[in-house]
């Protein structure tokens, strides 16, 4: 068998897992619990024979040729993979630990409710982790990235009939859309830089790379930007490094796979597979390191006065995999992929035994317990230390920072438009896109600098619609609304701006109707049995209506462009219109596709999670009697 | 409400729970034991939302699968409303009723969130937290807390003033802080402003993080709870949570917002207002005490049931002393199954010798007897060779930058070998809870007083003390005459991993502690020939070829140890020998019997096979159960032996022995009884409690928690301390209160219990049910409102001939049977 082949064998078993384990009914533990350990267990295998395999041929790159998913003359969308080394130590690391984890929660989540939401949701990530580490160019590692995202999101939000899980998930995912948005500038900067779809076997080829590079030294130092941005959202790097303790609201192992081990190591796993792309550029290496350097320290601090030992694991995990960014910035590969696999297990099998630490380190300290000495320090010294401690107990306030510099200044421009009404929406949505279409058809009339502004005053306003669906409470039909119209007004302020194919928005509003209109039903029906509902607290229907919510879900990934939805593939076919000099619309159009995000999934969550006020008991009540029947 | 008494009430009605190492069960709600069992779950909900009861749907769903019986239930309404009976019937199965209310607490407070749209628990919480776990940490941190101080809000007073970050930014507050003499009523005045809402604001502001309020009260009344001793007052918490909010409002409101009483009075009394009684709570009480009674109303049915027997040979082959926990239960039936000449006991299973115990490096002592109890003596180790096995992964350097980074390189690939060795075959660890290794089974122990004190203790009893825990402890079973060769004295003890609440697993009667000790010590007073002289001076005279040996029973593993083999003369060696196969077969059947309760455990193998899967359980990592514990628990029965005979409990049952006829002056059973009603009692309320409320008086589900300074427990970074019961400990149990069945004549249990005020308490407020045997007359009679009522059973029970037949055909409870064999 062709070598290359293999590669679709390590997408098409956690896909078909995955796609099994959502037909095993609830009730089944057994099933579930096997589909997932046979899963795990046969790609864990296949892992092993083909390694040998690569090895003994030489362990040379492979690359699997394309399946195009969509192309005209200026665009086309491909899916490719490729192997080298790096995907090696990725893959052999992911399958072993996956295939642990589910062994280890077959037993450890028994009679847990939402047993079955949980092994769907790590094969989902399992899908999710090996289609990145083997895509062969940004699109493919783009999805494979938006499933980390979303897998992520469900599991965090595991309890999310509880509070902090709820809120702390939607906070996961806000800053891994923000990274999300450093992903797509990537991708369409390098769209204009290599004007076609390039492979990361193109990258491979040092010269072509000096070439493309050279007289566009500008372009090519914002992809490296933002592949960092991306990297440091996905590995909790610096500034974003307060979402990571956040996240161990979950079940244990699944703490222990997400946030010690793999998906936490992607963000090092990008920086290396685009190594060849940045590595000539001294800015970018040195920024990549000063990042790792800046959270290392940091982390550190931190988890030293951590008193909880999950989140002691997480910034130590943290402060090692700002090390990797050190070592990958200083191109020492290798060494990052050992840390790599080293730090993984580390870190996973400290997270599955830290309930021991009770007894184990209550045992030592009854046998070997000494007071803590006073160090005897100078004045200045001793407030230093003082200061360090109240700075890393209040984690140097990384958290606030992300809100104040990002969300908080969002909420207040979008508090703007606190005058829209459900009902009175459509008086001011209607005439003004009748003028903006009428500006568009009869655009020639126009003078120059109004055409030019133009576009990006459309995005503005598209902005300003997500945003005050972002800050929306009184009603949740006119937040949906609002993300609903947002993609017609950036459809419109990308037609201004260039010739944008009927084809095109088709394929880009298509999903946007389609799943709107899904979720606007669905918010219809909720509001024909429950009343006019708002999004001021978190109101728990998932128990009442589990179908409902699964439903919202999928209209939720819809409209904001998961790759169940040709917006998937529209949302970078509409960036590929914008310019290359173009940065006001370009961070326009990124601002509205994180804040989109983040807005549905509040919706998502504010409606569906959270306990139900009307008092009826936990799910456990009534779900034990019922399970030992 | 002076502040002095809102304080003192603050500090009853939070969750009293101590530090993890230190768990004991106790009453959830004791805060409300003053009241009548129903009353008080009615207040507990009005006041905080506490769940005491099944849903309605649930009730009716046991009714439906014949677990509440329909005769019980029908004495139960014609009691309770004679000829409305049949009407309230409707009301139990059919209509619906609403019980919506939101709990009183919390209102008050909440308009900080509505009103002025600010969330006040959002915002100073997680860092209050943090501060407070820092401050409390037993070795968590590698920085440790760096200030000693005088108490939490001192050390926040220096920590402010000693370094360049500010914990407080608002200028108001910081002027405060620096008042050495700051009082609650300045700070109250700033937030609530009228004195009338003073303790519902801080009821509201504690009850909204109950679990670490109850562990700063807790630790301030028992600060010998952490190693690393910490000085915190709850009145210090409250001020400095009062500052964290004054702090945050100024911050958002600048200094002139208006206080929250002023707006929006409330007055404090209102809180504790006692509610009346509603149909809806009529309708839970009574398919509760249906619920109770169909299992009560069999049990009692099986004690009627059971044919006297002849009396068994004078001198029994051996005897053997087990703990009255319900787990030994099985233990003690199979026992007799398999040498049937044997006489077996139960007794609270510190053998009732109180001490402190020092194990050999041990730097501390810790108590090895009931919670309430406070010893006088000190008991310590003397071993050679105690290493304690280490495990690489819990040092603090893989934290570290530098050498965190050559663990990763290094450590992380070892980790790799272990997680595969410890998922796909686990085995015992470093990591593992293990019963055997509280005590060198080589070692000595200091028992016998040689002039020795420590710290205020006595080190080792003198002979006649020996020779009163001897005395008392054999009375109260009624063991004082027909001594066996041998006499074993069996403590136990668990073993666990990953298992944060492992002290709940020990034998409660020494404090969440393995009876080894007092198991040891016990049988060397027993045995020693200057406690025999004076004993038999008292009128116990045991003879000189019976000897007491000691054990320890792991209830998780069913493995047991015996200590001090050696000092056994030659024909009880042979004794031992052939008693110790019986042993090993008990523990056989005894997993065996268990193992139908575990889910996930194949049950296709032999015997053998099931025991060591029974065993694996102690040590796999990612075992939630490794033993049910008392889950299940439901009755505690005082009497002989004989008057049981052949009755099944399914481990539900707490057995204490008692002789009524040895004991004509009540004394054994005063002794016994103040010290099962409380225990017993306190152990399955928390299992009612926790089971019926996993929420908010249970810890929920433990897959998520997340340990806090080792003190506690908390589900993710920011959450709360979990107080109660984790579910996967009480989800086969089903919540009924404890029934206790005394047999002895009822005049004299009648002075016992009135003669104590703590147990009239439990037994008139029926926090527990008494059921009186009458020894003459045979009859039951049902303890209500401090008088008799004669109980007839209305149902019968089934007879079986072994009790395979029945044993594994289910996981749930099987009923009460008379059995005849395994």
């Amino acid at each position: 068998m062709e070598l290359s082949t293999w590669i679709q064998l390590m997408i098409g078993i956690p896909l078909l897992g995955f796609l099994v384990s959502l037909t095993v009914p609830e009730r089944k533990e057994t099933w579930l619990s096997r589909v997932a350990f046979y899963t795990a267990g046969t790609n864990l295998m296949g892992t092993l024979v083909f390694l040998v395999f690569w090895i003994l041929e030489g362990g040379n790159d492979l690359n699997l040729k394309e399946i195009l998913l969509f192309k005209n003359e200026h665009f086309e969308f491909l899916i490719d993979f490729f192997f080298d080394r790096v995907s090696a130590v990725y893959l052999i690391v992911g399958a072993m630990l996956t295939f642990l984890i589910t062994f280890y929660s077959r037993y450890y989540l028994h009679r847990e409710p939402g047993y079955k939401r949980f092994f769907n949701t790590v094969l989902f990530f399992y899908l999710g982790f090996n289609l990145t580490i083997l895509a062969g160019n940004f699109e493919t590692l783009f999805i494979g990235w938006e499933v980390l995202g979303l897998s992520s999101f469900l599991l965090v939000a595991f309890y999310r009939k509880n509070l902090l899980p709820s809120r702390n998930a939607i906070k996961v995912f806000s800053i891994y859309r923000i990274g999300d948005v450093g992903l797509i500038l990537a991708m369409w900067a390098s769209h204009h830089l290599w004007h076609a779809n390039v492979t990361f076997l193109d990258l491979t080829d040092a010269q072509r790379v000096v070439d493309q590079q050279l007289g566009h030294s500008g372009i090519a130092l914002f992809i490296g930007l933002m592949l960092l941005l991306a990297a440091a959202a996905k590995s909790a790097q610096f500034p974003f490094s307060s979402w990571l303790p956040r996240a161990m609201e979950g079940p244990t192992p699944s703490s222990a796979i997400f946030y010690g081990s793999l998906s936490v190591h992607l963000g090092v796993f990008l920086l290396l597979r685009t190594y060849p792309f940045w590595e000539n550029q001294l800015l970018v290496r040195i920024l990549i390191g000063t990042v790792g350097l800046i959270t290392a320290v940091v982390s550190t601090t931190i988890a030293r006065v951590q008193t909880s030992v999950k989140t002691q694991i997480g910034y130590a995990s943290l402060t090692q995999i700002g090390i990797m960014f050190i070592e990958v910035a200083a191109g020492l590969e290798l060494l990052a992929l050992v840390h790599f696999a080293g730090n993984a297990f580390l870190r996973t099998y400290q997270l599955l035994v830290s309930p021991s630490v009770v007894s184990y380190l209550i045992r030592e300290q009854f046998y070997g317990f000494v007071p803590k000495e006073k160090k005897d320090r100078s004045t200045w010294k001793n407030r230093l230390y003082l200061s360090v401690y109240v700075w890393s107990l209040k984690e140097w306030n990384l958290d606030r920072l992300i809100q104040g510099l990002v969300f908080r200044p969002l909420k207040n421009l979008g508090h703007n438009l606190d005058f829209l009404r459900y009902r009175t929406l459509l008086f001011y949505f209607i005439p003004s896109y009748a003028i903006g279409v009428y500006l568009l058809v009869e655009g020639y009339v126009l003078p120059t600098w109004l055409h030019q502004i133009l576009p990006a005053g459309f995005a503005f306003l598209a902005l300003m619609m997500v945003l005050k669906s972002f800050t929306e409470r009184r009603s949740i039909r006119l937040a949906w609304t609002l993300l609903w119209m947002n993609h017609f007004w950036m459809v419109l302020a990308i037609a201004e701006n260039e010739n944008f194919a009927l084809t095109e928005i088709g394929i880009y509003l298509s999903g946007v109707v389609f799943f709107g209109t899904l979720g606007w039903g669905l918010i219809h029906w909720m509001t024909q049995r429950h009343g006019d509902l708002g999004l001021y607290g978190y109101q728990g229907y998932v128990r009442q209506h589990p179908l409902v919510a699964f439903l919202f879900l999928l209209a939720v990934l819809g409209l904001i462009g998961f790759p169940i939805s040709p917006t998937f593939i529209g949302e970078d076919l509409l960036f590929s219109h914008i310019h290359e000099d173009q940065f006001v619309l370009a961070t326009l159009a990124a601002l509205a596709f994180v804040m989109e995000g983040v807005a549905a999934i509040r919706i998502y969550a504010r409606l569906f999670f959270g306990t139900v006020p009307d008092g009826t008991l936990p799910d456990l009540q009534t779900s034990i009697p019922k399970k030992l029947a | 409400m002076g502040m002095e008494q809102i304080l003192h009430e603050l500090k009853h009605f939070l969750p009293a729970q101590a530090p993890l190492k230190d768990f004991v069960h106790h009453n959830t709600l004791h805060a409300f034991q003053h009241l009548s069992f129903f009353q008080g779950l009615k207040q507990a909900n009005d006041q905080f939302g506490y769940q005491g009861f099944l849903s309605l749907s649930d009730y009716r769903n046991l009714y439906r699968e014949g677990k509440i019986k329909g005769l019980v239930l029908k004495k139960i309404l014609e009691d309770q409303f004679g000829d409305q009976a049949n009407a309230w019937l409707v009301k139990l199965l059919d209509e619906s009723h609403d019980r919506l209310k939101s709990p009183k607490i919390g209102q008050f407070r909440a308009h900080w969130r509505d009103e002025y749209h600010f969330n006040l628990d959002k915002t100073i919480q997680p860092f209050l937290f943090r501060l407070l776990s820092a401050y409390l940490d037993q070795g968590i941190s590698i920085w440790p807390f760096p200030l000693e101080a005088k108490g939490f809000l001192d050390s926040i007073r220096q920590l402010q003033a000693g370094s360049y970050s500010s914990i407080f930014k608002s200028k108001r507050v910081e002027k405060l802080l620096q008042n050495p003499d700051l009082n609650l009523e300045d700070l109250l005045e700033i937030l609530v402003g009228d004195p009338k809402g003073y303790g519902w604001y801080l009821f509201d502001q504690q009850f909204a993080h109950p679990g670490w309020s109850g562990m700063v009260a807790i630790l301030e009344s028992q600060p010998e709870s952490l190693l690393d001793s910490k000085r915190i007052s709850l009145e210090d918490l409250i001020l400095v949570e009062c500052l964290l909010e004054i702090d945050a409002l100024d911050k958002k409101f600048g200094e002139s917002w208006i206080p929250l009483g002023h707006q929006y009075p409330h007055d404090t009394h209102h809180l504790f207002e006692i509610g009346l009684i509603e149909e809806v709570d009529l309708v839970l009480q009574c398919w509760q005490e249906a619920f109770e009674w169909s299992y009560y109303d069999e049990v009692l049915s099986g004690i009627r049931a059971v044919v006297p027997t002849p009396d068994k040979p004078k001198v029994p082959s051996f005897q053997a002393l087990f703990c009255i926990d319900d787990r030994e239960c099985s233990t003690r039936r199979h026992l007799e199954y398999i040498d049937p000449n044997c006489a077996t006991y139960g007794t609270p299973g510190f053998f009732n010798v109180e001490f402190y115990f020092q194990p050999e490096y041990g730097k501390f002592h810790t108590k090895s007897c009931p919670a309430p109890v406070t010893p006088k003596f000190l008991i310590k180790e003397t071993a050679k060779h105690k290493k304690l096995a280490s495990d690489v992964h819990f040092n603090q350097r893989s934290h570290s930058l530098v050498r965190g980074w050559l663990s990763a390189q290094t450590l992380g690939f070892w980790s790799a070998l272990k997680l595969v060795g410890n998922v796909l075959r686990p085995s015992s660890s470093a990591l593992e809870v293990s019963s055997f290794q509280h005590m060198d089974p080589k070692g000595s122990l200091s028992i016998v007083y040689q002039g020795e004190e420590e710290n205020g203790l006595q080190v080792g009893f003198k002979i006649a003390e020996m020779a009163d825990r001897i005395e008392s402890l054999l009375r109260s079973i009624g063991l004082v005459e027909g001594f066996s060769p041998l006499v074993y004295l069996i403590g136990h003890g668990a073993s666990s991993i990953n298992n944060t609440h492992y002290a709940g697993y020990d034998c409660g009667a020494c404090c969440g502690r393995p009876g080894s000790v007092n198991a040891r010590v016990a049988a060397f007073m027993a045995n020693h020939p200057e406690v025999r002289v004076q004993l038999k001076a008292r009128g116990i005279d045991i003879p000189s070829t019976t000897q007491f040996l000691g054990g320890l029973h792991d209830t998780t593993k069913d493995e047991l140890l015996f200590y001090d083999e050696d000092i056994l003369h030659a024909a009880n060696q042979q004794l031992h020998r052939e008693n110790q196969e019986k042993f090993v077969r008990v523990l056989d059947i005894n997993s065996l019997e268990r193992s139908r309760r575990f889910d996930t455990l194949d049950k296709n193998k032999s015997i053998g096979g099931l025991h060591d899967a029974v065993k694996k359980r102690a040590f796999s990592l990612f075992e939630p159960r490794p033993e049910y514990n008392h889950a299940t628990n439901a009755l505690c029965i005082v009497s002989r032996k004989s008057t049981l005979k052949g009755l099944f409990f399914d481990r539900r049952a707490f057995l204490n022995s008692y002789d009524y006829r040895k004991d004509p002056s009540g004394n054994a059973l005063t002794k016994i009884l103040s010290a099962a009603i409380p225990v017993c009692g306190g152990i399955n309320l928390e299992y009612y409690f926790s089971r019926m409320d996993p929420d908010k008086l249970g810890a929920g589900t433990k897959l998520p928690h997340n340990v806090m300074g080792l003190i506690g427990v908390a589900n993710g970074a920011d959450g709360d301390l979990r107080t109660g019961l984790p579910y996967q400990m009480v989800e086969i149990h089903d919540p009924i209160r404890l029934l206790m069945v005394v047999e002895q004549v009822p005049e004299l249990v009648n002075k016992v219990i009135t003669s104590s005020p703590a147990l009239l308490e439990w037994v008139n407020n029926t926090w527990v049910h008494l059921v009186v045997i009458d020894p003459n007359s045979g009859n039951f009679l049902r303890w209500v409102d401090g008088k008799y009522v004669t109980y007839t059973p209305l149902t019968e029970i089934e007879h079986l001939d072994h009790l395979q037949d029945k044993l594994m055909s289910t996981q749930q409870n099987l009923p009460v049977y008379l059995i005849d064999s395994f």
